[in-house]
């Protein structure tokens, strides 16, 4: 074999191993989704939608787990956006880059790959306990909030970071200050990028069930929240119920559940998509 | 070397980024309504010195510098004045054209607005005389809304320009203005700085000796952190007093 044979050779087995790879995470991943769909896809009706759980698998439905988790989301986005974004801004743009704000970043990058459970108990001792807020709709987003901050910091800086200096300099060198620049200048650029990371985050934080878990919340909820006291469920709560009865009706709902749950993370991911789309087109230079 | 009104007065200037030195002791007069070109290779500290002028090298991490800068008779890194008013000015065009993603009226309009002008009639009179007197004017006038980004490189440089006109500084600083642009784009904008003399002093830094000679009235040399020269123009270009002057400009190194 010469050796020219021999890199083509070597070239058609990278391609191979790369697409047996691909294939791997693939082949799983639509199995789950068949099966889901295959026991699930059936339960999925306007009446399994717009029912309370229930004693008897026919009658149950997710309402007030649909409804708990569009509190969730709302206010978790409410609280982790604001902060999040703030404190990106803040150590990127304002702090001083000496060891203190490096070992903080190092913390933050770390934080961020902390189990959920760990938040779960956290939210447990604080916010539950401490602050007396017990099982509601607050304590839960709040956990979420600690869960997804580091994410949203992250991403936040990534952002900024990808700004163009050139940007910054034709703002200062017309006398703007630091804010001025930062806000009108920088941020606008930044923003599709910060709106992917909290989308992304957020997607992550709806999914989660350890948290909610650790601090409580229950699983058979009649009613639907209206305040930020209330208690609460969410799907993933509901979908880890259902799974551990013992009911062949019970896996069923948990299947329809779980679609509907990746339907809402599809939403926001191609939101998410979309949106990091039109960041590229914006940014030429 | 004829003088007139000093706007600035730079007098032994010297500086550091870390450790290492850039800039070894500069002293030099810019007068007013006059263009002062800067040459010299790559590396000769020629855009460190022109960033002093602004005091744009606040941003950058490690900077140090003694000596002193006068605009005016006020000293521009004394402790009582505010780089933000420096900088209202001092106008700066860089290297690469870098108008904002935004409109074109935007992009003049936004140093006058974070100085807190609302009224549109004075916003839009000076966003038209600016264009105007940046020669944009005619190219643009219709498309006022459009992005500033959908312009070409030359366009892009004069609205850069004429957003620096807007909010009427005292000097307009340029740093290698031309360097990304093609010649055609580079005539107009030379063009440009000759007709800006009259309302503003200009300091233009260039890799383009031929641009020097062309639109200055004075000229100095850099080289490794000296000023080794500073002449009238013409004198720098016909009869130079220093042998590496005449060796830079001769094209026997650089």
């Amino acid at each position: 074999m010469t050796r020219l044979e021999r890199n083509k050779l070597a070239d058609k087995l990278f391609k191979v191993v790369a697409i047996c790879a691909t294939a791997v995470a693939l082949v799983f991943l639509a199995a789950l989704v068949i099966d889901l769909i295959y026991d699930g896809a059936g339960r999925i009706d306007w009446s399994f939608i717009t029912s309370f759980p229930s004693r008897r698998p026919a009658r149950a439905g997710i309402i007030a787990a649909i409804a708990g988790t569009f509190w969730l989301m709302g206010l978790t986005a409410l609280f982790a956006f604001p902060i999040g974004v703030g404190a990106g801004i803040y150590l990127e743009e304002y702090a001083k880059k000496n060891t203190f704000t490096k070992i903080i970043e190092v913390n933050i990058a770390n934080l961020a790959g902390v189990p959920s459970i760990i938040y779960g108990l956290l939210g447990l001792g604080i916010f539950v306990r401490t602050f007396r807020l017990d099982q509601s709709l607050l304590t839960g987003a709040l956990t979420l909030t600690l869960l997804i901050l580091p994410i949203i910091i992250i991403t936040t800086r990534e952002a900024l970071r990808a700004v163009p200096s050139g940007l910054r300099q034709a703002s200062y060198a017309l006398g703007a200050s630091q804010w001025q620049t930062t806000y009108s200048q920088v941020l606008p650029v930044a923003m599709p990028g910060i709106l992917t990371g909290t989308i992304l985050a957020l997607s992550r934080a709806i999914g989660e069930t350890a948290p909610l878990v650790a601090i409580g919340a229950l699983t058979y909820i009649a009613f639907l929240p209206e305040s930020v006291m209330d208690p609460f469920t969410a799907l993933p709560i509901q979908i880890f119920n259902w799974v551990s009865r013992p009911q062949k009706g019970f896996a069923i709902n948990a299947a329809a559940a779980i679609i509907v749950l990746l339907c809402i993370t599809l939403v926001l991911n191609s939101i998410a998509i979309y949106l990091r789309h039109r960041f590229k087109k914006r940014m030429r230079w | 070397m004829v003088e007139n009104k000093t706007v600035f007065n730079i007098e032994e200037l010297k500086a550091w980024y870390g450790t290492k030195q850039v800039l070894k002791g500069i002293s030099l007069k810019v007068q007013a309504n006059k263009v002062t070109a800067l040459i010299g290779p790559s590396g000769c500290g020629k855009s460190t010195f022109l960033r002093c002028l602004n005091r744009m090298n606040d941003f950058i991490r490690d900077f140090r510098h003694e000596g002193s800068i006068l605009l005016n008779d006020q000293d521009l890194y004394s402790s009582d004045i505010d780089p933000m008013d420096i900088r209202r000015q001092v106008g700066m065009v860089f290297q690469r054209p870098n108008p904002f993603p935004k409109s074109i009226f935007d992009n003049i309009a936004y140093g006058l607005r974070i100085y807190g002008e609302k009224n549109k009639t004075v916003l839009a009179g000076i966003v038209e005389e600016s264009l105007k007197k940046a020669a944009l004017w005619k190219e643009v006038k219709d498309n006022l809304k459009q992005n500033a980004l959908t312009l070409s490189g030359g366009q892009q440089q004069r609205l850069c320009i004429a957003r620096a006109i807007a909010i009427n500084p005292e000097v307009i600083l340029f740093d290698e203005p031309c360097s990304s642009l093609d010649p055609i784009a580079t005539t107009k904008i030379e063009e440009l700085i000759e007709e800006l003399k009259d309302d503003y002093s200009v300091v233009i830094v260039t890799h383009n000796m031929q641009q020097a000679a062309r639109c200055s009235d004075y000229t100095g040399f850099f080289m490794l952190g000296d000023l080794i020269e500073f002449d009238d123009t013409k004198k720098i270009f016909t009869t130079p007093s220093n042998k590496l002057t005449e060796d830079y400009i001769t094209g026997r190194f650089g």
